[in-house]
């Protein structure tokens, strides 16, 4: 509890107060408001006045109440037993809230993120006397069944390690090394902090190459991410924003996900708070919860928790990055971040933008995506942390000012299109105002791991999809039945791969999830189907039998029928897919 | 520094004359230290009491927004007692069958009641670790709601409407018709009208007579001709007795609130006021987080059996979805019904635009088990059907009907069956869900079954054509 009174409140305007007779407070200082001990952080200082924004509800706040310093930073915690957590915006784990003020959030209610009593199995890995720098490892604690925990010697920190605690049980505050640095002994514990506001150093940035595979056809062929990659995900309400971030949390090839609500609606989380731990990753066999940390701020907690919410989880990101793992980090939505920022400028009355937006808008956008990247971590492995944005523009007009300045620090952009979704076309990723610049980056790791087609295929298929877009305006004015076979059977073969391939459904136990190798099997039938029917029509098969073959029908249902684990029967279908053109080219042949 | 306590004590003070009057908000200088959002009451020259809430607080102003309105006040004659808490709502269930308006004072001549207890007005949001999944599907007769924009217990389901649409008879059947099958439980309902005309509550009061459910109702009334500034609190007092009913008194809560546009533009008219940056034409930034407010104040609580259900009614002015209001409505609530013109024209009722409604809850209350399982399949195959019909007929303007495939002459046909037999229904007719699934695939009967790919082959045996 700090006790050192920095100042007192002279005004209080909703989150924001402006306080008086500041003595010694530090920027962006943690402070305690008034008799509740508010949450809050020092945004401003001039002088003997201060600006300080408040996490928590601030009614009864009333000038003269005092302000109180904590002497650090804003920062999280960071240690074993944070995966499978549900934290608020500024890390307190809301279970432990609930037992502290029940089903409503009360305030001032102080909790440590890490539970101080639980006792963790750490096992040693490097050796005392030796030198050693700081992000390296100094052990290990099993924090879940599948993920190994490394413990880290904290970036601030290097020297010889004078001591280095023997295998056993400790809690996260137990001294567990100490090492000397400058001639003095410090002391190290399994927990560290970190101010949120700051990313955490790495070695050097590497280049991107390899795909974080979603199992979301649409993202994987045709507008891939790289690990290490920024996309955004704007759409209108209902457009599927949501349901695209949880698919992506569920079943993505991540080792952790860092699931951020940030501003949205409460039963979205209590929905990953039930569903996510009934889930089992098909990779590790176990609980998708064993992976996932949840940081919660709906839109009626406090708003100026929902601006801290977005760094509170890339610093979390950051901190498993460091250990050597590929992180996904989800945030729903930043455009409520954006807005907290709006709301918080102007209380403070600065001058605005556009729409209002404070004019730093962009540059904290650019920090934020920046914190993404493919890393060489302190401790020599590489580890990745990807963001995946998602955007809600008014009015599901893209060029307002959050989508327009995502896009220039993103370079993947998943434009979500109201018109697939009002057909329930899901995930309704536009393909025609969609793209991804990372694939260049990532298309020798398809060809070596499928197929050297891959991007002949890829771009065959998106090449069918442009042209239909022509084909449907000549449509709209003359109907198909003017258009030559030809045409229209481009009309059908897009139809056919939207509806069996780029439609997925994500509550069907199959569909849900495609693996690379069934996301490759299946964009080689339906582009096989194309080749060979363009060769039967010219051979004179008419479109009516094309359309009649029964493999049509297999074709469309693999995406339900062919798990990922039996690819081959999408081999047994593209047999079949032969034979049936063999011969109705063998009946027209015969023909002429 | 002041304790607690002594601000209690400088609550009995009092001040006499008001520094400067602004539409809804006094101003008062030099007062003792006064606490953010705490209520005050003003008693002007003629001894007319008036209550209100401190907006901003400093050490040399404090700004009161006056919910009665400011005319007819002095600024010497007026006295201003702070009273050191948080506006309050005294709940008590004997508030149900009574009008209120929106403070919660009567206005139907009936007495003052003591509540069992205060309850600050401004709510506590929910901790989601302590939430209930909403996955109750509550039936409401309506084909359109059930088969295909499922309302679940818990839900807050907004309805988008246009001046001169039925969005009034829609809710009134609703609040009649729902239900949850099999059961038969303790239900109230909450009906607050933020600046709506007298006939709207008239209309609402007497459905509720007919039905004779008024002693279930509690009316929190904020006319046309009240005061703008009191239904920024109306929304707000309501939902106060609905979570002491739900979460108390383990009642199922129906809230209606009738029209948030109103209660969207008394936030502007204060924010204006108060000289705030303004975000989109002219609604205050704060909007999406003010709006959240009121409709997260929904929902189910683990280990409580009541539960909220939230049915906001909205005009969206000029019929436009991607106005502000019906906008970030739409981005905070599950879901939305939202009214058709065109359909209402073609004497459809009730006029619910197919592709654009959406229930985000449905999903996890359909199926085996709560309705019957090909429940979510045939919705998402009568989605996609009628998207296409919608192409069909745009083509059909350009080209004309009889240039058309045979095929979209059947989707033609799908499409006016699905409009009149499925959509189309009376004001005091109630379906049950077998009844409403059955006119869908009575429907789906006009198109071909190798058209129905997001049905599987199992329910179109037993289903299709029968």
């Amino acid at each position: 509890m700090p006790e050192r009174i920095i100042g007192n409140i002279h005004r209080v305007n909703g989150p924001v107060i402006e306080a008086r007779g500041i003595t010694d407070a530090l920027m962006l200082e943690l402070v305690a408001v008034g008799k509740q001990r508010l949450i809050g952080e020092v945004i401003k200082l001039e002088k003997k006045q201060a600006v300080i924004q408040v996490y928590e509800d601030t009614t009864g706040l009333a000038p003269g109440d005092e302000i109180y310093g904590s002497g650090s930073l804003l920062s999280v915690e960071l240690g074993p037993g944070m995966i499978g957590t549900i934290y608020d915006g500024i890390e307190r784990p809301l279970e432990e809230l609930f037992k502290a003020s029940g089903n409503f959030i009360g305030k001032g209610v102080i909790s440590t993120a890490l539970n101080r009593k639980k006792l963790w199995h750490f096992r040693p890995s490097a050796s005392a006397g030796s030198e050693i720098k700081s992000g390296m490892i100094l052990g290990t604690v099993q924090e879940t069944e599948n993920f190994t925990h490394s413990i880290l010697v904290p970036p601030d920190l290097s020297g010889k390690i004078i001591f280095l605690a023997k295998e056993g049980d400790y809690t996260v505050t137990d001294t567990i090394a100490s090492l000397s640095q400058n001639g003095q002994e410090i002391p190290v514990s399994m927990l560290q902090k970190w101010p949120i506001r700051n990313p955490r150093p790495v070695a050097e940035r590497l280049p991107l190459s390899i795909p974080l595979i979603t199992g979301q056809r649409v993202i994987d062929t045709l507008f891939p991410i790289a690990k290490g990659g920024t996309v955004a995900i704007p759409g209108g309400f209902g457009t599927g924003k949501t349901m695209t971030q949880h698919a992506i949390a569920k079943w993505c090839d991540a080792d952790i996900i860092v699931y951020i609500g940030c501003g949205e609606r409460g039963n979205e989380m209590t929905d990953v708070l039930t569903e996510f731990p009934k889930l089992i990753d098909p990779r590790t066999g176990k609980s998708l919860m064993e992976r996932t940390v949840l940081i919660a701020n709906t839109s009626n907690m406090p708003v100026s928790a929902r601006e801290a919410s977005i760094y509170t989880g890339a610093t979390i990101a950051e901190y498993f990055r460091d250990q050597g793992c590929h992180v996904a980090v989800m945030a729903d939505s930043t455009s409520r971040w954006a807005e907290a920022l709006r709301e918080l400028s102007g209380r403070m009355e600065e001058m605005p933008a556009e729409e209002g937006f404070p004019a730093y808008l962009p540059t904290r956008i650019a920090e934020f995506y920046e914190r993404a990247g493919y890393m060489q971590a302190l401790c020599g492995k590489p580890g990745s942390v990807s963001i995946i944005g998602a955007v809600s523009p008014p009015g599901g007009d893209f060029s307002e000012p959050v989508t327009q300045h995502t896009k220039r620090f993103v370079r993947c952009f998943w434009g979500l299109d109201r018109q697939l979704a009002n057909a329930r076309h899901y995930p309704a990723i536009s393909w025609l105002e969609s793209y991804s610049e990372y694939l260049a980056d990532i298309t020798p790791w398809w060809e070596k791991n499928s197929g050297l087609e891959w991007s002949k295929l890829r771009s065959e298929i998106m090449d069918v999809l442009q042209r239909e877009v022509r084909l449907q305006q000549v449509v709209k004015l003359v109907g198909p039945d003017a258009l030559p076979d030809s045409q229209r059977f481009i009309i059908d073969v897009c139809s056919l791969f939207k509806n069996a391939f780029l439609q997925q459904n994500s509550y069907d136990n199959i569909d849900r999830f495609a693996s690379a190798d069934k996301q490759f099997k299946m964009l080689k039938i339906i582009v096989e189907y194309y080749r060979r029917g363009v060769q039967a029509l010219k051979q004179g098969v008419t479109l009516i039998k094309l359309r009649k073959m029964k493999v049509y029908q297999d074709i469309i249902k693999m995406k339900f029928t062919v798990p990922n684990d039996d690819t081959a029967q999408i081999d047994k279908i593209t047999v079949r897919l032969d034979r049936a053109f063999s011969e109705l080219e063998n009946i027209y042949a015969a023909a002429v | 520094m002041l304790q607690q306590s002594d601000r209690l004590l400088l609550s009995g003070k009092e001040y006499i004359g008001l520094d400067r009057i602004d539409g809804p908000l006094a101003f008062v200088a030099k007062t003792h230290p006064v606490g953010y959002r705490e209520i005050v009451e003003c008693v002007d020259s003629r001894g007319i009491l008036r209550t209100g809430m401190v907006l901003d607080t400093s050490a040399d102003t404090v700004v009161i927004q006056i919910f009665e309105g400011t005319s007819g006040m002095t600024m010497p004659g007026t006295r201003v007692r702070f009273l050191g808490k948080p506006l309050q709502l005294a709940v008590t269930e004997k508030m149900l069958g009574r009008v209120w308006n929106g403070l919660g004072k009567p206005i139907d001549g009936g007495p003052v009641l003591p509540g069992d207890a205060e309850h600050d007005v401004n709510g506590m949001p929910i901790n989601p670790t302590a939430r209930e999944y909403p996955r109750d599907f509550i039936q409401t007769g309506i084909s359109v709601i059930d088969g295909m924009n499922t309302l679940i217990r818990g839900q807050k389901l907004p309805i988008f409407s246009g001046n001169g649409l039925p969005h009034n008879e829609l809710a009134a059947q609703i609040a009649r018709q729902a239900k949850i099958r099999g059961q038969a439980e303790n239900f109230a309902v909450v009906f607050a009208a933020m600046g709506v005309k007298h006939d709207v509550a008239r209309y609402f009061i007497r459905s509720f007579e007919e039905t004779g459910v008024l002693e279930n109702v509690a009316l929190f009334l904020s006319l046309a001709d009240d005061p703008s500034i009191e239904r920024l609190v109306t929304p707000r007092s309501a939902l106060t007795l609905a979570e002491f009913l739900a979460y108390e008194k383990n009642m199922h809560v129906l809230v209606i609130m009738t029209d948030m546009a109103n209660y969207c533009e008394s936030l502007r008219e204060i924010s204006t006021l108060r000289g705030e940056i303004p975000s989109r034409k002219g609604y205050p930034g704060y909007l999406y987080s003010d709006l959240a407010e009121i409709y997260e104040r929904s929902g189910m609580i683990k280990g409580i059996k009541g539960s909220i259900t939230q049915l906001p009614i909205l005009s969206m002015p000029n019929d436009d979805i991607s106005h502000p209001i019906p906008d970030l409505t739409g981005y905070i609530t599950e879901g939305q019904i939202v009214f058709d013109r065109e359909m209402h024209a073609r004497g459809i009722y009730p006029p619910v635009a197919g592709l654009p409604s959406l229930s985000r809850l449905m999903k996890d209350g359909i199926g085996e088990g709560m309705t019957r399982e090909d429940h979510p399949h045939l919705a998402s195959q009568l989605f996609a059907a009628y998207s296409y019909v919608k192409d069909v007929r745009n083509l059909a303007s350009v080209i004309g009907e009889e240039e058309l495939t045979p095929l979209d002459h059947q989707y033609i046909e799908f499409g006016k069956k699905f409009e009149e037999q499925f959509v189309s229904q009376k004001t005091g007719e109630d379906r049950t869900i077998e009844q409403t699934l059955d006119r869908g695939w009575e429907s789906l009967a006009l198109l071909p079954a190798e058209e129905l790919h997001r049905v599987t082959e199992e329910e179109i045996q037993k289903f299709y054509g029968k």
